[in-house]
């Protein structure tokens, strides 16, 4: 028996023997624990042998063996604990300052790869500079959320003598940072007419109408037009909340614009974050839409209080983005792309599929699980994975011999 | 008000993404024993394509970090997008 005599050594052994042959996450755990062993009990270089062994054993039995059916264990492991979702769901809705869509119908949201979330957020981080301080926090907040003249007006008068007169709440200017003068510039381009201040009240402003506008049937569209004119913020931003989360402020937001907030000088771009897959693909790629898909689910998951292995939501994500772009699991997603006529017309529109199949002369070569179902023949799935490619004999008196 | 476009690399989100030279790409196909387009795809016109500069027919590695893993390896084929996306009315 040999003893190991300092780290650097075991770690040379550690490197020649595993590395390469486990996962990283497993290599760093054993190293870890090993240099706490050898710290405290010291080593054997046969202990250590036979330590990387039964890990490299163990590892390899951990694997997924070829033909097990990770997708059909994967759909299952997801569908059963949805079932258990259904009931719970309700009830969470309005606790939070948002209403956020939760448990099945935002899964079924996920997987449907609808373009727009029902309740779409974002969570927006600052940076170094912004985050530590809540009055720079609410500058930011500021910048980003959306403000129309609505928001800031005590009262919108539109009639064809006067004109449309539009009341200031100083309060809500102070709010917003915004002062008379931008609302001006802002109605200016609305194209109404002349566009000027009170002279007795400067949170007053007024605007003399076009003759052509100052019409009775047009006085109410008006209206609307000048309450939802945008004065500042990003397009898309509704409301914008502080939050505390340990020790730095971020900025979690009803609506949600990627490409415009990422721009934001004093935003933390490299983590800002939205529950719109569609948008991260658009902005960042599928990847980043990958990760996105995975860290969804698992929220919905986990927020429901069940443990799903991450392994299945990844296999889910896989295939949602195998060809390049979000694919829902469905008729028109993954199970419409299946190769074979009757796995398609399994799903969904049976009759419809056979029929379209049927018009455009489809074969089915009968490789997947479900066609082999139908047919009765064993599916090529664990042991039936297994097919016998045979080089029959050469005839006889041809060939080999002599 | 925008100073500089970010760097969409340098997200939380995005995993490295290197692209092959065309050894490694021969020697992944070999070591897989399978032919380009059986690997995953990524479009042409995904924003980290274009950010690295890959072309059509190159394969990308991709680094993922992974909760299980640690790291893992996955593969990417560049791949021309059959359907024109739709032009949105900015």
């Amino acid at each position: 028996m040999k003893r190991i005599k300092s780290i650097k050594k075991l770690e040379t052994i550690l490197k020649e023997n595993l590395e390469g042959k486990v996962s990283k996450a497993v290599y760093e755990k054993l190293r870890e624990k090993l240099i706490k062993m050898y710290k405290e009990h010291g080593l054997y270089e046969e202990e250590l042998q036979a330590i990387i062994d039964e890990t490299i054993r163990r590892y390899d039995i951990s694997q997924v063996e070829p033909g097990e059916p990770v997708g059909t264990v994967a759909a299952q492991s997801l569908g059963e604990p949805s079932t258990q979702m259904t009931l719970r769901t309700f009830h969470y809705a309005g606790v939070r300052e948002f209403n956020i869509t939760l448990g099945l119908p935002r899964l079924i949201e996920i997987v449907d790869a609808r373009k727009k979330p029902s309740t779409a957020i974002m969570e927006i981080y600052l940076d170094d500079e912004h985050k530590y301080s809540e009055e720079k926090a609410k500058e930011i907040a500021r910048k980003i959320e959306t403000t129309t003249i609505e928001n800031i007006a005590k009262e919108i008068i539109v009639n064809p003598f006067e004109g449309a007169i539009i009341v200031l709440d100083p309060e809500m200017l102070m709010d917003k940072g915004v002062t008379p003068e931008t609302v001006i510039k802002v109605l200016e381009k609305l194209k109404l007419g002349k566009v000027y201040q009170d002279e007795e009240d400067p949170n007053t402003i007024r605007i003399d109408l076009k003759p052509e506008k100052a019409d009775y049937t047009k006085i109410e569209r008006i209206r609307v037009k000048i309450s939802k004119a945008k004065v500042k913020g990003i397009k898309g931003i509704n409301k914008v909340i502080i939050q505390k989360r340990g020790d730095e402020y971020i900025l979690v937001a009803e609506g949600s614009n990627l490409a415009e907030v990422m721009k934001i000088p004093g935003v933390d771009y490299r983590r800002v974050y939205t529950n719109n897959i569609a948008e991260i693909e658009e902005v960042l790629g599928i990847e980043a839409a990958r990760s996105a898909i995975i860290r969804e689910v698992i929220n919905v998951l986990e927020d429901q209080g069940l443990d799903v292995d991450v392994r299945h939501v990844m296999l889910l994500a896989d295939m949602m983005t195998w060809t390049g772009k979000v694919k829902q699991v469905g008729r028109m997603g993954i199970a419409g792309e299946k190769t074979g006529v009757l796995a398609r017309a399994a799903f969904e529109m049976t009759v419809q599929k056979l029929a379209e199949a049927a018009v455009s002369g489809e074969e089915d070569p009968l490789v997947g699980v479900t066609e082999n179902v139908i047919v009765g023949q064993p599916v090529p799935v664990g042991t039936g994975i297994v097919e016998i490619y045979m080089t029959p004999y050469k005839p006889y008196g041809r060939g080999e011999e002599e | 008000m925008s100073k500089k476009q970010p760097n969409i690399l340098e997200h939380e989100l995005v995993p490295k993404h290197e692209i092959l030279s065309p050894e490694e790409a021969l020697e992944v196909l070999k070591e897989l024993n399978i032919k380009p387009y059986q690997l995953p795809w990524i479009s042409i016109n995904d924003p980290v394509v274009k950010a690295i500069g890959a072309r059509p027919g190159d394969i990308i590695r991709i680094i993922r970090k992974s909760p299980t893993a640690g790291e893992t390896i996955a593969y990417r084929y560049v791949a021309v997008d059959t359907v024109k996306p739709k032009k949105k009315g900015a």
